[in-house]
């Protein structure tokens, strides 16, 4: 197991080497730079370009911003937000985002999971088609279309909710279940089928035989057997909803991370850009290997290797 | 014994389009859909040329006449005073197209994938997945956004340089064309990095069948006729794969065509004069106030995109029902 988190990690942070490298790359190719929409001269552009270590080769300024990165634990400073430092703005807006993600994640987890095990159960009556057809409506409507339209009724009609900000649990309430709805419905899919799978298969037909009833034989055998495909998912989804969160944001008014991130894209502000891919793919990536973690010891079939 | 000779069933296995076609729920998608792509492709033609123009009918409720006094407005006029029943369709043809364009690009490279990794097998095939898990635990969607703007300034500079050129030696056709395309410029690379980001499903899939194909006895006999390994993989595999493919390819389009109105809400994807399902949403949703509700801006291209995926979903299920019963999701 240690062996295992070792590697893991040592490939975790190779990945996010890559991505980092990637983004500031492709940030720093863009047409045009950061100072492109100030009119300046050219000696003053390239005073700005020295005074934030832009100037020279796109490898010299990735070599330079890594070290500095790596080595000093310094992410820089943004370079639209009047020089306030990455690490300050992320750590500003970020909170916001993954209490919105956390809340979304777990909705949609735990409701999910209780979703498709209700469908399966009741195989084929009214209750599982019904399920699934919701299922698959809200797989299919963006969330930008199940926003506004939340708005419309639970804030507007009936007023039990605020339209949008940020504060408390009123606040927290409509946008986590508008982000969590389409991943709730791919979770209570995969419940479902992975379900129905594991109650036809032959060791249920003896856990039967030898007399337990159906509700200690899906306790004891079948459940930890059917979520297996539902962990798997659980690594994807939250980046998913990280991604999916920016969405969100922007419909419910939440001064998150979101808004930072398509902002520097716009102003191609490359540290605050960076900054922001890194956190994120960092949470991802941790996430993942928690799932890979958990996984081993669900189903003791499965070797670890990195 | 003659009576169990006789009970035993004769008929064919089932057909997996027969399946399909038994499916009403399917095949009602299926009709929607063509619909949808043949008005979309169709009926702009045949709408009048003012109806197509920005022009003073700001805001006009739905079933108001134009300003003109001759046509109708079928369901209401945008900020610039668009038909937005054109822009509606426009967005279907930028949305349908943008989706189909950017699944085959993801089937293409998927399929490749797929099919080398599972045929060469060993540590080969777990090195490739290994990166495709990598690739899975990667914000894809942000990198995508990255894409877009590294090279879009590059794309539009190159058009704008085709039609300099083409007015300096008089190609009046190049010039209009390489013109219109500039709006349009961002769709090209939308349709490439969606497709670079959408490929995984398809390679995990396509190389799982692979697995199970390689071993059959058919594949083993065209081997031990010394034919290589190309030949095998395309002569003998990929026929075999087609239907699953398809079915990959439909489930594709509706996540390629809610990741493109996802960028274009979010004002990266699509840009004015052009449109696409997500961009009017996003053009909706910015004029949307309690005091005087400009619904109809946000409720149709809703309806329509809606019932458009949802159909497109109901499709995919369909297909796999009947070619991929074991891997329900």
């Amino acid at each position: 197991m240690p062996a295992f988190i070792f590697r893991r990690f040592l490939s975790s942070l190779v990945v996010l080497l890559c991505v980092a490298s990637l983004t500031f790359v492709l940030s720093r190719a863009q047409k045009g730079g950061p100072f492109e929409k100030e009119k300046m001269s050219v000696q003053a552009k390239a005073e700005k370009e020295r005074k934030y270590e832009l100037d020279g080769p796109v490898w010299w300024q990735l070599g330079r911003y890594m070290d500095k990165l790596f080595l000093h634990g310094d992410a820089g400073v943004s370079i639209r937000y009047t020089d306030r430092s990455v690490a300050e703005i992320l750590g500003q807006k970020m909170p916001n985002s993954i209490q919105l993600g956390a809340c979304a994640f777990l909705i949609a987890s735990l409701g999910g999971v209780a979703c498709g095990f209700l469908a399966a159960m009741r195989r084929d009556s009214w209750v599982d088609v019904s399920t699934m057809f919701f299922a698959l409506a809200a797989i299919s409507i963006p969330t930008f279309i199940t926003g506004p339209l939340m708005i419309a009724v639970f804030a507007l009609w009936l007023r039990w909710l605020p339209v949008g900000g940020f504060g408390g649990f009123s606040h927290l309430l409509m946008p986590s279940v508008c982000l969590a709805l389409p991943f709730l419905a791919y979770v209570a899919r995969l419940t479902r089928n992975s379900l129905l799978d594991v109650m036809s298969a032959n060791y249920m037909r003896t856990a039967k035989a030898k007399g337990l009833d159906d509700a200690t034989a899906l306790a004891r055998h079948a459940l930890k057997i059917a979520i297996l495909p539902v962990i798997t998912y659980l690594g994807p989804m939250a980046a998913y909803v990280l991604t999916g969160s920016f969405v969100i944001e922007s419909v419910f008014n939440i001064s998150g991370a979101g808004s930072v991130f398509v902002n520097a894209i716009q102003n191609n502000d490359c540290f605050l850009l960076t900054g922001a891919v890194i956190l994120y793919s960092a949470l991802i990536l941790f996430f993942n290997f928690i799932v890979d973690v958990t996984y081993t010891f669900l189903d003791k079939r499965i070797k670890l290797h990195a | 014994m003659p009576e169990a000779a006789a009970n035993r069933w004769t008929g064919a296995p089932p057909n997996g389009w027969d399946v399909l076609r038994r499916n009403r729920v399917a095949m009602i998608s299926l009709a929607f859909i063509a619909v949808v792509a043949l008005a979309a492709v169709v009926v702009p033609f045949f709408l009048p040329a003012d109806l197509k123009k920005p022009g003073n009918d700001s805001f006009f409720r739905p079933l108001t006449v134009a300003g003109n006094g001759t046509s109708y407005h079928l369901i209401g006029t945008d900020v610039n005073g668009q038909d937005l029943f054109y822009r509606l369709l426009t967005g279907a043809q930028v949305s349908l197209g943008v989706g189909l364009v950017a699944a085959c690009v993801s089937l293409l490279i998927g399929t490749a994938y797929g099919m080398v990794s599972g045929y060469a097998g060993g540590r080969v095939d777990s090195l490739m997945m290994r990166f495709v898990d990598i690739l899975n635990s990667v914000p894809s969607l942000l990198f995508v956004m990255i894409f877009i703007s590294a090279f879009d300034g590059y794309f539009k500079d190159a058009l704008d340089a085709v039609r300099l050129w083409a007015q300096t030696v008089h190609w009046g056709w190049l010039e209009h064309f390489a013109r219109d395309l500039i709006p349009y410029s961002r769709i090209a690379i939308l349709v490439l990095s969606l497709g670079f980001v959408q490929w995984l499903t398809m390679a995990r899939i396509v190389r799982g069948q692979v697995l199970v194909l390689k071993e059959l006895a058919f594949v083993t006999a065209s081997r031990a006729m010394g034919q290589s390994a190309w030949v095998i993989l395309w002569k003998h595999l990929w026929p075999n794969l087609s239907t699953i493919v398809l079915t990959y390819l439909t489930l594709t389009i509706p996540a390629v065509i809610r990741d493109e109105s996802f960028l274009s809400f979010l004002g990266l994807g699509i840009e004015d004069p052009a449109a696409s399902w997500g961009s009017l949403l996003k053009d909706g949703a910015q004029v949307i106030n309690p005091l005087e509700s400009k619904w109809w801006l946000l409720a149709f291209p809703a309806l329509l995109m809606s019932s458009s995926l949802l159909a497109l979903n109901f499709l995919g299920d369909g297909l796999r029902d009947a070619f991929d019963p074991r891997s329900a999701d």
